[in-house]
């Protein structure tokens, strides 16, 4: 297949080392300190939008392609990609609707399917 | 007398002596090589996207909408969680966390409900993440408008 | 009834426990006690819609099956103390709809059993013939109030807590041949600081140590004057604190 030929395999290692180190980090936060999963996410999304709005996540990004976005870290680099972009545009509105727009997919799909889920499955007991 | 209890910080000091530890060295492992093969997953849809002639933005909202698609399947097939006791950190902050810390509640509150249950509670773990998100992202607007206010208003 | 020391009551008539009674979910039909509950459920369910439901099924069944194990007509029976730990005790007020017994709702959250045995057997000590006391918890419907969604991907450390899906209740009565209540100390709220949502059995222990050390002084006894000394809560290592905690505080 000409996609598999022309693959990028050392970007594909990069992502999964990057993206993996990440998470490491997050289970070390996890098991060291008190911090709930919640808090976690929610430090790793600040953190995200802050070096996405310094311009230094872009970086990882581009060395790491999915190892970066996929994280929640990416998740608030494109909120903050998405707010200065629309900034240069339309200038103070920019600042309200850039960050929504650019995260527009992955939160309706979230909704959605999380209504869907919903009206067909139960939640079952935990095993231990 | 001296007892493990005689001040508070003497108890949890106690408390931290005899507590068993999370056994990190495992659980970063398991961390590590999930969460690895969440991003490849991406990767490997974000690639062919490009390779059929998306450009950047919409190959990386269609990788979020599949991730979040497996994540709801598996979740509603009751298998995410137990993905998530292996996995810890490597399952829940790839995108799959945030999309299993919504659609999780939208299925247990669904005994309340359709409107005030799960309509209402669907937020209950991932709204935080929205809050806290937007709100920062609104300030470095804010703060970019401000350095640039002369490039962007001229 | 007198009063002994801080926080002890001692019986001059005391009451009996008649009859027990106790349904557990399957997890806890695995466990050492299994063939001593009177049923054992195969899901935590039990037919019902949620888990709430199921929950208020279990502590009627076990109610139920209380009162016609100790063959007292539910007519003769004069107060029943019953508790959970959801939100305004809804499983037991109503589980307990059709006992028709008037009723006190207690919460002493792991301690409700025995806070309903107390106050049951001060009403019994005092002329009421026959009360019963019940506490139940569901392991669904608790995560649901105070913790995470079933489903949500969650690694949980070993210090955390396992909510038990079951129902106790005892009968206790004025006439009888034992077990009796003797005694009856009421702890306080000891807080020691500890802040982990995981650990709740680290955060319980020093209550519990103090109320054991309180009983001693109280009555003048010493641990060894017992055949056995019985704690348990949400978390196996709660056992384990307290376990350290007496002999390094010898008497």
């Amino acid at each position: 297949m000409d996609f598999l030929q022309n693959f990028d395999w050392m970007l594909l290692l990069r992502c999964f080392v990057v993206g993996g180190l990440i998470c490491i980090i997050g289970q070390i936060l996890l098991d060291k300190t008190k911090l709930t999963s919640a808090r976690i996410l929610v430090l790793f999304v600040t953190v995200g939008t802050i070096l996405g709005g310094l311009g230094i996540y872009p970086y990882l990004v581009k060395f790491a392609g999915c190892g970066a976005t996929v994280p929640l870290t990416g998740f608030g680099n494109t909120l903050a990609k998405g707010t200065i972009e629309a900034v240069k545009q339309s200038g103070l509105l920019g600042v309200f609707t850039g960050g929504l727009k650019a995260s527009s997919a992955g939160i309706a799909a979230a909704v959605f399917f999380g209504y869907i889920a919903s009206l067909i499955s139960k939640p079952k007991m935990k095993k231990q | 007398m001296n007892s493990p209890i005689d001040t508070k910080k003497d108890y949890q000091e106690y408390v931290n002596q005899k507590s068993p530890n999370s056994p990190i060295w495992r659980n970063c492992l398991n961390a590590f090589l999930i969460g690895g093969l969440i991003c490849s997953i991406g990767q490997f849809i974000f690639s062919f996207c490009l390779y059929k002639g998306l450009d950047d933005t919409a190959a990386g909202a269609i990788v979020s909408i599949i991730l979040i698609a497996i994540t709801a399947i598996l979740t509603g097939l009751n298998l995410f969680n137990k993905i998530g006791k292996i996995a810890g950190a490597g399952s829940f902050v790839p995108i799959t966390g945030f999309a299993n810390s919504i659609v999780s509640p939208a299925m247990e509150y669904k005994s309340e409900g359709y409107v005030m249950g799960v309509g209402a509670k669907m937020f209950t773990v991932a709204g935080p993440v929205l809050v806290y998100g937007i709100s920062t992202s609104i300030i470095v607007g804010l703060i970019y408008l401000l350095f640039n206010a002369q490039a962007v208003l001229v | 009834m007198q009063k002994l020391g801080k926080q002890t009551i001692k019986f001059d008539t005391p009451p009996t426990i008649l009859e027990t009674a106790c349904i557990a979910g399957p997890k806890e039909a695995e466990g050492p006690l299994a063939k001593y509950f009177d049923q054992c459920l195969d899901d935590e369910m039990w037919g019902e819609k949620s888990w709430e439901k199921a929950e208020s099924k279990i502590v009627k069944e076990t109610v139920n099956t209380l009162i016609s194990k100790s063959g007292i007509p539910s007519e003769k029976i004069e107060y029943c103390f019953a508790g959970d730990l959801l939100n305004q005790c809804i499983s037991s007020s109503f589980g307990l709809r059709e006992l028709n017994v008037p009723f006190y709702g207690i919460f002493g959250a792991c301690s409700t059993f025995v806070e309903g045995l107390q106050l049951a057997s001060v009403f019994v000590e005092n002329g009421i013939n026959y009360a019963i006391c019940s506490a139940s918890s569901h392991f669904c419907s608790s995560e649901r109030q105070f913790r995470f969604p079933l489903e949500l991907g969650n690694q949980r450390p070993p210090t955390a807590q396992w909510t038990v899906t079951a129902c106790g209740s005892a009968m206790l009565s004025k006439e009888g041949n034992g077990p009796y209540i003797t005694h009856i100390t009421t702890g306080k709220i000891v807080d020691m600081g500890i802040k982990d949502a995981n650990n709740m059995g680290a955060a319980m222990a020093p209550a519990a140590f103090d109320t054991l050390m309180t009983h001693f002084s109280d009555t003048g006894r010493k641990p060894s004057y017992y055949d056995a000394i019985i704690t348990g809560d949400l978390g196996h290592l709660r056992k384990r604190y307290s376990y350290r905690l007496v002999p390094e505080c010898r008497i």
